[in-house]
């Protein structure tokens, strides 16, 4: 075996607080040989970015290394100064971060970066930074590199970007690459080539790679060994075909049997049970003061009829000039009184601004919208009033969709006053309710938003969707945002609230394991289009579309992992 | 891009009528010019026959638009008080005020820009902790008031420079200058400075309070871990970033300097346009104050477009592509 590249012992990170020392890190071991990608798994909070943080010099102060070594190349790093640390970044330890939108900046080229990363780190004169920034952007398979290094990052889609960002990690040929969840804010099919690229880059040039991530999925296809963490500590290191075959450690087996198989349908998702955290939805509270569930005349609650929306591309003087953009083109389907619909696609296939024009955020340029028999493209405002105290939404984001200078109590009771459905007095008693039946703590409903998880955040959000007691529930990416073992729990409330109080749902997702455990019909949509539309169980067992079997192929495949 | 800019004339033009429109309407409540340009010993006859040459007698539309075919013509009247041409007063007394604004806007933008950052990059400072109170009172007192200290502290107690007046001024033919002598020099610094302590106090904190928005990016903690030096990632990769909401103020600030130049000329008796516009409104004298409501509403309208123009400029996002 060859020696290890990054030996890392015993690190602790400490953070002083009001309330005494906070240890995000404690007493984590472990080694990375060159060519190697360690991945290093765990729920947010668990230490494992500030692991990575910690290597490469990059703690945000008042943390700071307490304990522990790391070593690089048989080199101590862990106590070096800031001047030194720093000559080390970007020149021996390099760094591919979440979100490719924001790592890049703005207001330079490409080019300007990576010539700027290059002649900081290697005595080259401008013009072999500038070849060697090409053949760089060459070797992320960027199409045109000559060109697209004059290019701005805005120009680049999210994929491309993060290629970018992996050139610019790669520029002096650093023996570490630390890769903090550098798949997570891409689609599917991106995410696979980006793994790929990734995997190819540390076998040709012989990089260390630590991959931090919270998703089994991508543990499971790209790495040789796999370190779990659990509250700043690690609690199982080892193969990663052992870990997820057999694990040893009960808060592996937990977080192994939280990931949502795209094989079986389950009853309900296994929630992790590690540390005794779970709060309890009290579903059948909720039941009984619900109304009895409408039928609608059809048995359609909603039916969708050849919905287009354009939005404009370039405008011009003369509105007939304008160049549009068709983001939903011809889409048709029904979902029935109390499925759970599904819509499946790649960013830009405009699954969204489907739930957007059902929820009227959007208006309707061609086609129309049935709710319960009734035209909502033709309603009047007062029709629109009551068909929207009908039709609820959960975000994706729960940082951005709560205002962040509302009190809960607010937040949730704004539906209702807004709608005028609930006297201000009603309103407050209804809410506490609903905080307490979604799981929340008592006092909840008089803190903010930013004193919560983001589990905690979709709670709320659930509880404000609940407020008006819709018959429709839009959930836009519930849980794309959330760990594995939060996302058990809120896709398990969004479960019960489709059992026991008969809500239909259109539930918008890119994951497709978890489209498989929700959704009684699924429709793929690519580029505007509904491809194909089936019952789940068919569309996974036989897709008939070409791009239908393209997604299902890319689905990661987590043979490892028992039943 | 073109479509844009044709949009944006199309409304500054609108901005313009209305402005127009508004400050014509407000004349008649200024006083009657006639009561100041006819002295005690005046006649009913002399009074009417004066208002109908000026065409004073008709209703203000009719003004308003016999105004504009003129203006646009570059004739903007003679003034009532000196029976001179109104573009020539105002040529004469241009170079004044565009110089003081001139010196007090680079004072703002350099100094307010400089200490912005510094203040930002050593957030916690002890200096930077008291450039930010300090910069307190420079928002919250009134430019008339700091003027006036200034003057007491600098002129009466220390004797060091002139409380008013230009000084002497050179003549270059079409412009005259202060820049050029050393009395001229001295004039400027405490105008200015009571000109730009506000826009440079605003600029600061503005500046301040975005550039620790953008050291919260992402992409500054990637151009960390890229190995960049502090300078490098504060002075390119920051500083560019904070510019981009920042010239906007900047824009509408120097609009404002410009107008709010009527305030502290008449504190230091300064001779430029906002003095000559003060005066015109004690003798209404109507076609000065038209003519310098005009200018100050184009120039408004002007400062918006090059802003909005620049903003392409600085941020590549916004430049439409040619494709």
């Amino acid at each position: 075996m060859t020696d290890p590249v990054l030996s890392i012992r015993n690190l602790t990170v400490e953070i002083p607080t009001r309330r005494g020392l906070f240890r995000p890190v404690e007493n984590v071991s472990y080694d990375l040989r060159p060519g190697e990608i360690r991945g290093v798994v765990g729920e947010s909070g668990a230490g494992k970015s500030m692991t990575g943080n910690a290597v490469i010099g990059l703690l945000d102060p008042p943390a700071h290394i307490a304990e522990g070594e790391i070593w690089l190349k048989g080199r101590r790093i862990d106590h070096l100064g800031a001047e030194d640390k720093r000559a080390i970044r970007g020149k021996e330890i390099g760094m591919i971060f979440q979100d490719p939108l924001t790592s890049l900046n703005p207001l330079f080229t490409v080019g300007e970066q990576l010539v700027e990363t290059i002649q900081l780190h290697l005595k080259v004169s401008s013009d072999e930074a500038r070849e060697r920034a090409i053949a760089l952007l060459d070797r992320v398979s960027i199409p045109n590199p000559a060109e697209r290094f004059n290019q701005y990052p805005h120009q680049f889609s999210g994929g491309m970007r993060q290629r970018v960002v992996i050139a610019l990690a790669l520029c002096s040929d650093p023996s570490v690459i630390v890769a903090d969840e550098p798949t997570t804010a891409l689609d599917v099919s991106i995410q696979a080539q980006v793994l790929d690229l990734i995997k190819e880059l540390a076998a040709e040039r012989q990089v260390g790679v630590i991959l931090v991530t919270h998703d089994m999925g991508v543990i499971a296809d790209t790495t040789e060994e796999v370190t779990v963490m659990y509250a700043g500590k690690v609690v199982e290191s080892g193969k990663t075909d052992r870990i997820l075959g057999a694990p040893e450690h009960e808060y592996t087996r937990s977080l192994i049997s939280a990931v949502p198989r795209p094989h079986v349908k389950l009853k309900r998702f296994p929630q992790v049970s590690y540390g005794g955290r779970e709060t309890e939805f009290k579903i059948e509270d909720l039941a009984r003061n619900w109304p009895k569930p409408e039928a609608s005349s059809s048995g359609k609650l909603l039916e969708v009829k050849e919905i287009t929306k354009q939005f404009v591309a370039k405008s011009s003087i003369i509105p007939s000039w304008n160049s549009y953009l068709t983001a939903v083109d011809h889409v048709s389907f029904d979902i029935r009184d109390g499925e759970v619909f599904g819509l499946v696609g790649e960013s830009g296939s405009g699954k969204s601004t489907v739930a957007r024009m059902i929820a009227t955020l959007y208006g309707v340029d061609g086609g129309r919208i049935l709710f319960d028999g009734e035209d909502m493209t033709a309603m009047d405002a007062e029709g629109i009033a009551r068909y929207r105290r009908q039709i609820q939404m959960i975000f994706q984001d729960p940082f951005s969709s709560l205002n962040p200078r509302m009190t809960v109590a607010d937040i949730v009771a704004e539906p209702l006053l807004h709608l005028g459905i609930l006297p201000k007095a009603d309103a407050k008693l209804r809410v506490r309710e609903l905080l307490d039946r979604v799981g929340l703590a008592k006092d909840a409903w008089r803190k903010y938003p930013h004193e919560f998880s983001g589990g905690q955040r979709q709670r709320i959000s659930i509880a404000r969707a609940l407020a008006t007691q819709p018959r429709f529930l839009i959930c836009d990416e519930p849980t794309s945002a959330l760990d594995v073992s939060i996302q058990a729990q809120i896709l398990n409330i969004l479960k019960d609230l489709q059992e026991h109080l008969g809500l239909t749902m259109l539930f918008i997702s890119h994951d497709l394991p978890v489209v498989r455990q929700m959704c009684d019909r699924v429709g793929v949509m690519k580029q505007g289009q509904l491809l194909e539309l089936q019952e789940t169980q068919a569309l996974f067992d036989a897709p008939q579309h070409p791009y239908t079997r393209e997604l299902l192929s890319l689905m990661p495949r987590l043979e490892q992992l028992p039943g | 891009m073109l479509t844009f800019i044709v949009r944006r004339l199309g409304q500054s033009l609108l901005v313009l009528l209305v402005a127009g429109a508004v400050a014509f309407s407000m004349f008649r409540f200024v006083g009657d010019p006639i009561d100041n340009m006819l002295g005690q010993e005046r006649t009913l006859e002399d009074v009417e026959r004066l208002r109908v040459q000026l065409g004073l007698d008709q209703p203000f539309p009719v003004q308003y638009f016999k105004y504009l075919q003129e203006a646009v013509q570059g004739n903007f009247g003679l003034s009532y008080r000196q029976g001179r041409e109104v573009s020539e007063i105002f040529l004469e007394r241009a170079p004044a005020t565009l110089e003081l604004a001139a010196i007090s806007a680079t004072f703002a933008v350099l100094l307010g820009i400089a200490l912005g950052v510094y203040t930002a990059i050593r957030r916690d400072g002890f200096v930077a902790n008291l450039i930010m109170s300090a910069s307190l009172i420079g928002v919250s007192l009134p430019t008339f008031l700091i003027g006036i200290l200034l003057i007491y502290l600098f002129s009466v107690e220390l004797g060091w420079l002139p409380s008013f007046g230009r000084g002497d001024v050179v003549n270059l033919g079409w412009w005259n200058t202060g820049l050029l002598t050393e009395s001229g020099l001295k004039a400027l610094i405490l105008p200015s400075i009571a000109l730009g302590l506000y826009q440079m106090t605003l600029i600061m904190r503005l500046v301040r309070s975005e550039m620790l928005e953008v050291l919260r990016q992402d992409y500054i903690r990637f151009a960390r871990a890229r190995g960049l030096s502090e300078r490098t990632i504060n002075f390119r990769h920051a500083l560019k970033n904070t510019m981009v909401p920042v010239v906007t103020i900047i824009g509408l600030q120097l609009g404002a300097i410009i107008a709010f130049a009527i305030i502290t000329e008449t504190v230091f008796q300064w001779p430029g346009l906002g003095l000559l516009f003060i005066n015109a409104i004690q003798f209404v004298d109507i076609p000065v104050m038209a003519a310098y409501l005009m200018m100050i509403s184009v120039m408004f309208v002007l400062i918006n477009l090059i802003v909005d123009i620049l903003y392409a400029f600085i941020d590549p996002r916004l430049r439409v592509s040619s494709k």
